[in-house]
C-alpha cells in the first residue's frame, strides 16, 4: 500500500457515498427542479471524486501514469457537460408547463419573462 | 483492492434507487432526470471496472458514454421543448 493507493481510495470512498446522496435526494425530494437540484450537482461532485480517485489510485496499484491524464480528461468533461444538460432537461421542463411544487416560494424566470413582456 | 467490491455495492445500490424513480416518477422529466444521474453514475462505474480489470482501455469506453450520454439527453431536452 503506497501512499497514492490511499489517497486514490479515499477520493473513491468520498465520491461512492457522493453518488449515493444524489439518488437519495432524487427518490425524496418533492418535485421535478428540487429533484434535479439535489441529484445533479452532488452526482457531479461524486464523478470528480471516483474518476480523479482512479486516476490516483492507479499510480500505485497498476503502476502507470497515463491513466492519470485520461481520468483527468473525462473529469473536465463531465464538469463541462453535467450542467449544460441539466439546463436543458430543466428548461425543457418549465417550457412544458410542469408546475412548481406548492411550498416553493420563488419563481425568478416567471419574473423575468413578466419583465420582458412589460418592455415590449 | 479489498474496498473496491465495497465501492461497486454502493454504486450498484444508488442505480437501483435511480431505477425507482425511473419506474415511479409522475412526469416525462422526471423520468429523464433519472436516467441522466443514471448515466453519470455509469461513467463512474466504467472507470472503476478499468481499474478492477487493470485495462486502460475501458477509460476510453467510458469516455465515449459519457459523450454519447451527454447528446441523448440534450436530443431528449430539444423534443419536450417542442424544437424538433
Amino acid at each position: 500500500m503506497s501512499i497514492t493507493s490511499t489517497v486514490g481510495e479515499f477520493l473513491v470512498l468520498f465520491g461512492t457515498i457522493f453518488y449515493f446522496l444524489s439518488t437519495l435526494g432524487l427518490i425524496r425530494m418533492p418535485d421535478v427542479y428540487n429533484r434535479m437540484q439535489t441529484a445533479t450537482k452532488s452526482a457531479t461532485l461524486g464523478s470528480l471524486g471516483v474518476i480523479v480517485g482512479v486516476g490516483i489510485w492507479a499510480i500505485g496499484h497498476v503502476g502507470s501514469y497515463s491513466w492519470v491524464t485520461k481520468t483527468i480528461i473525462i473529469a473536465v468533461f463531465l464538469l463541462l457537460t453535467n450542467p449544460i444538460s441539466a439546463h436543458a432537461l430543466i428548461r425543457a421542463a418549465y417550457k412544458s408547463g410542469i408546475p412548481l411544487w406548492e411550498g416553493s416560494v420563488v419563481d425568478k424566470y416567471k419574473e423575468a419573462l413578466e419583465r420582458e413582456e412589460g418592455e415590449q | 483492492m479489498i474496498g473496491i467490491n465495497i465501492y461497486l455495492l454502493i454504486i450498484a445500490i444508488a442505480t437501483l434507487l435511480s431505477m425507482y424513480r425511473v419506474f415511479r416518477g409522475p412526469t416525462t422529466v422526471d423520468r429523464l432526470v433519472a436516467v441522466d444521474i443514471m448515466t453519470t453514475i455509469t461513467t463512474g462505474l466504467m472507470v472503476l471496472f478499468a481499474l478492477y480489470y487493470k485495462r486502460a482501455i475501458f477509460l476510453d469506453v467510458a469516455l465515449v458514454y459519457a459523450i454519447l450520454a451527454f447528446l441523448g439527453v440534450i436530443a431528449f431536452a430539444r423534443y419536450l421543448e417542442g424544437g424538433i
